[in-house]
């Protein structure tokens, strides 16, 4: 049990938000690139996306 | 390219993790002795190499395109916690790393400690040392072999990752004191740029998508995250301001 809270805590951190965010802009990614799209552009632009929103949360938390 | 970006990646993130192992050993070899916390640093060191020589291995039996889709995933949401820190650090958000701080209080909570000896060691120094080590190592570890085995060059990252143990190694041994004057903060923001470029690189790959110039667009994905990380700390810091 103590070796998962380290995982957890290795990996994802102090805001699960943003590894959620992080695992859906690259599952939205994988679903376009099997419809055919050549969906290089999505996962950074959603990682910017992701980034954004975890910031602001945290520093209006913050504020 | 890549190959200079996977050392310097390997090397700048490994220095801050040992930049932060040294002050623990420090402080545990100071206040509880060296004998104790050089062991503690020793046998975490033995632990730290048999996880690198069962999992690198492993990983090579992974089909590359997987590989690169797990570890993408796993640096993208490690490499994010990083960079997050670096842009709230930087913006004035959070408190800076003090080296110096953190040594006096580990070294004060060791003088404070009771003494309990096992196996002739002063053990809450050993534990102390090994679990500072080990937890630190581990995050070298985890880049190293995770930048190593998805470029298939595990001996370029190990070779980043030695250069930076033996630097903090042979300057800590000089100075036998924390490496406060080590720009740390900045090491930590370039370190989060890097595990969040490749990160989004590599994710990518994996899903299938193809680069426009494969591996050349990396530099370009490294600029993109340079422009959101200094963009951010700028929004960050007007914000701040704005607020005071």
């Amino acid at each position: 049990m103590r070796f998962f809270v380290f995982l957890w805590d290795f990996v994802v951190g102090d805001d699960w938000r943003a590894a959620l965010g992080v695992a859906i802009a690259i599952g939205a990614a994988a679903a376009l690139v099997a419809g055919g799209v050549n969906a290089w552009w999505l996962i950074p632009i959603g990682i910017a996306i992701v980034l954004y929103i975890s910031l602001r949360r945290e520093t209006t938390r913050a504020s | 390219m890549t190959a200079v970006f996977l050392v310097a990646s390997a090397f700048l993130a490994s220095a801050v993790e040992f930049v932060e192992a040294l002050t623990i050993v420090l402080a545990a070899g100071l206040t509880r002795g060296w004998r104790s916390s050089l062991t503690g640093l020793g046998a975490a060191t033995v632990v730290l190499a048999a996880i690198v020589a069962a999992l690198g291995p492993t990983l090579k039996l992974i089909p590359i395109d997987a590989l690169r889709l797990v570890v993408g995933a796993l640096l993208l949401a490690f490499g994010l916690q990083w960079l997050r820190k670096a842009i709230l650090r930087a913006s004035g958000y959070k408190a800076l790393h003090d080296e110096d701080a953190i040594f006096a209080r580990e070294a004060e909570e060791a003088r404070a400690a009771g003494r309990d000896v096992r196996a002739g060691l002063d053990w809450y120094g050993f534990t102390l040392a090994f679990k500072g080590v080990l937890l630190e190592g581990l995050e070298v570890a985890f880049i190293v072999i995770t930048f190593g085995s998805t470029q298939g060059s595990l001996g370029l990252a190990a070779l980043g990752a030695g250069i930076a143990l033996v630097l903090v190694a042979t300057v800590g041994v000089l100075v036998r004191a924390p490496l406060a004057r080590v720009p740390e903060n900045t090491m930590k923001f370039a370190v989060g740029v890097m595990l969040t470029t490749f990160g989004i690189f590599w994710a990518t790959e994996g899903v299938g998508a193809d680069w426009p110039g494969d591996d050349a667009s990396l530099p370009f994905v490294l600029v993109f995250v340079v422009l959101v990380a200094f963009g951010a700390v700028t929004l960050l810091r007007r914000r701040r301001v704005a607020f005071a």
